[in-house]
């Protein structure tokens, strides 16, 4: 007779001394984890309803402009500051850590401040202002220091240009830098006057963006609701795109070179690939007014825009929903956005005076986690992503309270695109040309000029 | 590419480099040769799980930081291997790959990894974006079904057995003490008989992890024991019947059957609860993933009690009289609970009506017993027979038949049937999924009844309570050797079952969840949106005429016409009637609807001579409709 019956060892399966970890063997037989699938699902909904509650997105409110936030450069070199420039020509450099101001020219423009920027390099701390009052300053905290506060410091140069600018951006790697006003004017650092002029049209220029990977390309968008692309190599334009609205801002995408993302007067953010830009790549549609920033997170995977309706959305961009919305009691319309360059934090400037600084993702917290934690996070990520077609997962991840004036636009907007698509398929119908649908990602395209 | 190639590779490298690796999921092996070099550094990151949150269910999770490497590599292969893979024969598993791939069998959860070449039929779904996700998903599931299936290597203990050796041996004539005799001295000391004459018999139950007994004497003696170190934890007299003993969750509650009521009692032995709906209860069960307790007794009535807040959560009235089986399905936690008309019928909280029923015997149904896949059910009924049952599909398998009707059975983690009848309790091996000619093991204890019989978890020990004690005996070879710490841990500290108690908590389920088949959760219904609202809408007017035939909108049909005062609170009734669509109103739009139609079918169509000049005026369309 062959015997052998299960006789553990209490040693084998117990630790030895009390600074052991305890043993826990596994296994994974689906036998011994019945109602796995429930099991999770419960895991999942828990999960779900602990991200809503940790969902505290917003962390501070930087207080000190006097009028509204309208342009705000983040520094590629130094992930604690970023410079902002308000209504009434001042100039703030804000420490996000301490959430403190560390630096202000109170003068530094006659009227808005209407775009700034970093010089990059980082040996300096320069930075490139320009307002209204048709002059480009250069700062520095180091080297303008203020002589006492109040007082505007020395400026390092100021460029003086023929109309008012409209916005600046500094060439990635050449002692460059663009501003646009009624033409884009390429400026040498050293030298007085631009050295070059682009123009195509004649319209009023609204922001210019030089490509930082793709350094010689720059874009531009324009009140006749045009976005040009130039060539610097060439000094000419590429391309030139009419959309049935104009486009506030520009962003590149800063890992594809060729994708770039704007903020439209129709409420909609577009993506385009400046290869093709007979159709845009994507249209995030949910802000229900104009879109007045774009940013995106230095991954190129998320999107941040601020928009007139007060509120603040986050984008997968190849998604066509935004994925968070963040506004505030005291926040009013949204004039500058930015991505911080650590991919966790957001800032909005806005027309209450306020620079806010958001977590990107509402529910996450910084600091050390220990192995556990992490796994936990993970897998609750996982069980998320997996259920979230359930509809009560869903229901609890999708939940958002927006305020009232948003949802009730939004609700007054989607019955207007469905009556207006109703209204179509209707004519389609009795239509006998038998014209092809227009696809959503072309609608809003006028038309592509390419050189 | 399929998984077995997948696996030829893995062993490759394996047997190469002692790592394998995970990036070259398009290699064919031959290529593989001059590639495993490359991958050493890429070794496995796969490994057993570390925490609770990695493992069960996840055998299909893969860690994702491989998969732009595997993308990349995958790439890579496919521009190279086209032309060798279009020459290339079809190859056949090994031996080993074949070993893996029936081990993998039961980690399949309903997706098959294919074997040697053959391509998995594709799953075909109208969105294009979808597309690429499912294939990539079904192809981490099926790496991960093989994986799982060789990461049994990773288990230490190996199942027990009993064999006979010679042609003459057999192996129910082994007794106790000879098996005693070639038994190490821990598993020695399971063999015991403890002799309680004065209160029995005794009814019992052990905690999912098998360290603690329950004992229930019918006239009232109570105890529990952890029984391997004969620790006694509680012993107290109620004074008054029980009927059955049930653990609760954990060693810390247990709920008692007695005269009147259910009661429940904590580890000192302190009455907690005294569960007053649970009238004269014959038979407990408890669903532990639910924290329910479901009874029935001589009112016949199920009841079950969510245990974490006390409310009745379900009370259904099978109609067959007093009723004293009940056994708790571990796969789905259905309730199945035997009849006095030799019915089975099985129980879902939340719906009135049996799931299912089953005639399984011609006399009353004495007792029962569900496999823990739950595939199979043993039944005994008063008639002398005992049948195995399919209940996927509620087929009967086979019968046995003891000398007189099995008063207790139980089916063990690895399959064995124990039934206890008179004095004897006899175990059968293989009994469920073939017919078998002779007992396992069998043990007979002179002037005794049987009354019941538990196999011990996780151990190969059969517990059975009798009319003078209880006993304990070794089976080889019924517990599942490899527990898994995190589902129910026989060495479990106090610190331990405390976080276990606050994350089965967390984790508690819904009595919505419990149904048949308990993998509906978050499946795809295929039905259409249209279909779907027409069913919620056919079952809508069924509860609404089941509901009009029990009398409850009788007061609630506020006439119009109503002669007299107009007083404000009618009008408001009224007024809040009219928001209201019910069915009547459905009913009415649709016969408005009909009427409309039919007058428009009535319609004369006016024929095309007689349109003359304005006939684009008619419009077919609207005359048609």
């Amino acid at each position: 007779m062959k015997i052998k019956a299960l006789s553990r060892s209490t040693t084998e399966y117990t630790r030895e001394t009390k600074s052991d970890i305890q043993k826990l063997p596994r296994n994974i037989d689906p036998e011994l984890h019945p109602l796995e699938r429930a099991r999770e699902y419960k895991r999942a909904l828990n999960a779900a309803k602990l991200e809503r509650m940790f969902a505290k997105p917003f962390l501070a409110s930087l207080s000190g402009h006097i009028d509204g936030i309208y342009s705000m450069a983040k520094n590629p070199w130094d992930l604690e500051s970023v410079v902002t420039g308000s209504g009434d020509g001042e100039l703030r450099m804000w420490s996000l850590s301490s959430h403190e101001t560390v630096w202000r020219a109170p003068e530094a423009h006659r009227g808005i401040v209407k775009g700034v920027c970093n010089i990059p390099g980082g040996e300096t701390d320069r930075f490139l202002s320009v307002g209204t009052d048709k002059l480009a300053k250069v700062w520095s905290r180091s080297e303008s220091a203020v002589a006492s506060d109040g007082i505007t410091p020395e400026t390092v140069a100021t460029y003086t240009g023929k109309h008012a600018f409209s916005g600046i951006d500094h060439h990635r790697n050449r002692p460059l830098f663009a501003t646009s006003s009624s033409l884009i004017e390429i400026w040498d650092v050293d030298r007085s006057e631009p050295i070059t002029n682009l123009t195509w049209g004649a319209d009023t220029i609204n922001t210019v963006k030089m490509n930082q990977t793709e350094v010689n390309v720059l874009a531009t968008c324009g009140t006749d609701r045009s976005i040009i692309l130039y060539d610097l190599r060439t000094n000419s334009p590429l391309a030139k795109l009419v959309m049935t609205l104009s486009t506030n801002a520009i962003s590149w995408n800063p890992m594809e070179a060729f994708m770039f993302a704007t903020a439209n007067e129709d409420h909609n953010v577009y993506t385009f690939d400046m290869r093709r830009m007979d159709h845009a790549v994507n249209v995030l549609r949910d802000h229900v007014s104009a879109v007045m920033d774009v940013d995106y997170s230095p991954t190129g995977q998320e999107l941040v825009s601020g928009s007139y309706d007060r509120s603040v959305r986050l984008w997968d961009v190849n998604k066509g929903h935004s994925r968070d919305i963040y506004h505030a009691k005291r926040m009013q319309r949204v004039f500058c956005v930015k991505y911080t360059l650590d991919n966790n934090y957001v800032l909005s400037g806005s027309d209450d005076s306020n620079l806010r600084l958001w977590r990107a993702r509402a529910s996450q917290r910084m600091g050390a986690k220990s192995n556990r934690e992490r796994s936990a996070i993970e897998y609750a990520d996982k069980l998320k992503d997996r259920f979230a077609y359930v509809p009560e997962v869903r229901k609890v991840l999708q939940h958002r309270n927006v305020p009232k004036g948003i949802k009730k636009a939004s609700r007054t907007k989607q019955d207007m695109l469905q009556s207006r698509k109703r209204k179509e398929e209707n004519t389609r119908k009795h239509d006998k040309s038998g014209k092809p649908r227009v696809p959503e990602r072309k609608k809003a395209i006028l038309g592509v000029t390419n050189k | 590419m399929s998984v077995t190639d997948k696996l030829a590779l893995r062993m490759h490298t394996e047997a190469e480099g002692g790592s394998f690796s995970k990036g070259n999921v398009s290699h064919t092996a031959r290529q593989e040769d001059a590639d495993h070099t490359n991958n050493a550094d890429d070794s496995d990151d796969e490994r057993a799980p570390r925490t609770l949150r990695d493992a069960p269910a996840k055998s299909d999770r893969t860690p994702s930081a491989k998969m732009p490497k595997q993308r990349d590599n995958k790439k890579r292969s496919k521009s190279s291997n086209k032309d060798e893979d279009s020459k290339k024969k079809k190859r056949e598993p090994d031996a080993i790959e074949k070993e893996i791939l029936a081990k993998s069998e039961k980690y399949q959860r309903g997706l098959k990894p294919t074997m040697g070449d053959e391509k998995p039929a594709a799953i075909k779904v109208r969105s294009k974006k979808a597309q690429p996700k499912i294939e990539h998903e079904k192809r981490r599931r099926e790496i991960a079904i093989i994986d799982a299936a060789r990461s049994e290597m990773l288990l230490t203990e190996q199942a027990g057995y009993l064999e006979a050796e010679g042609e003459m041996e057999r192996t129910y004539k082994v007794t106790q003490d000879q098996l005693a005799d070639s038994l190490d001295i821990n598993s020695r000391a399971k063999i015991f008989d403890l002799k309680l004459e004065e209160f029995g018999p005794y009814v019992m139950d052990y905690t999912t992890n098998g360290r603690h007994l329950l004992l229930g004497g019918r006239k009232g003696h109570l105890a529990t024991i952890d029984w391997r170190s004969g620790r006694l934890g509680a012993e107290f007299h109620v004074r008054e019947t029980i009927r059955d003993v049930c653990w609760l969750h954990n060693e810390n509650l247990f709920a008692v059957a007695q005269k009147k009521y259910a009661y429940i009692y904590d580890h000192s032995g302190a009455e907690v609860h005294c569960l007053q709906k649970h009238v004269e209860p014959t038979a407990l069960g408890f669903l532990p993933f639910h924290f329910l307790l479901a009874s029935t007794g001589m009112t016949g009535r199920l009841m079950y009690q969510d245990v974490t807040e006390g409310r009745i959560i379900g009370e259904h009235k099978p109609g067959y009289g007093p009723n004293h089986v009940l056994k708790v399905n571990p796969y789905n936690a259905v309730v199945h609970m035997g009849h006095g008309n030799g019915i089975v019928t099985m129980w879902s909280p939340r719906q009135s009506q049996p799931l299912a029923k089953m005639l399984c015997h011609k006399g009353p149904v004495q007792a029962m017993a569900i496999d823990r896949s739950g595939t199979y059910m043993a039944t005994s009924g008063l008639d002398g027979s005992l049948k195995i049952w399919d209940i996927r599909n509620f087929k009967a398998l086979h019968e046995y038949s003891t000398m007189r009707p099995a008063q207790s059975l139980d089916i063990s983690q690895r399959g064995l049937l124990a039934a206890g009848w008179g004095a004897n309790v006899t175990v059968w091996k293989d009994a469920l999924v073939t017919k078998v000619d002779a007992p396992y093991m069998k043990r007979l204890l002179p002037s005794t009844t049987v009354s019941d019989v538990r196999f011990v978890p996780y151990d190969d020990v059969l517990g059975y309570g009798h009319s003078s004690g209880l006993s304990s005996i070794v089976i080889p070879g019924a517990g599942e050797p490899n527990f898994d710490a995190y589902v129910a841990n026989p060495f479990e500290t106090t610190k331990q079952r405390q976080e276990a108690e606050v994350k089965q908590l967390l984790d508690k389920l819904a009595p919505e969840t419990i149904q048949l088949d308990p993998t509906f959760i978050g499946r795809l219904d295929p039905r259409s949106r249209d279909q779907r609202q027409l069913e919620l809408l056919e079952e809508k007017r069924d509860q609404y005429a089941k509901d009009k035939a029990g009398g409850k909108y009788l007061d609630n049909e506020v006439k119009n016409k109503m002669k007299g005062r107009n007083s404000s609170a009618k009008r408001f009734a009224r007024k809040r009637l009219n928001n209201i669509i019910d069915l009547k109103k459905l009913n009415e739009i649709e016969s408005a609807k009909k009427k409309q139609q039919e007058s428009e079918a009535k319609r004369r169509k006016i024929p095309e001579s007689e349109k003359g000049a304005l006939g684009r005026f008619y419009d077919e369309k609207r005359s048609t409709a």
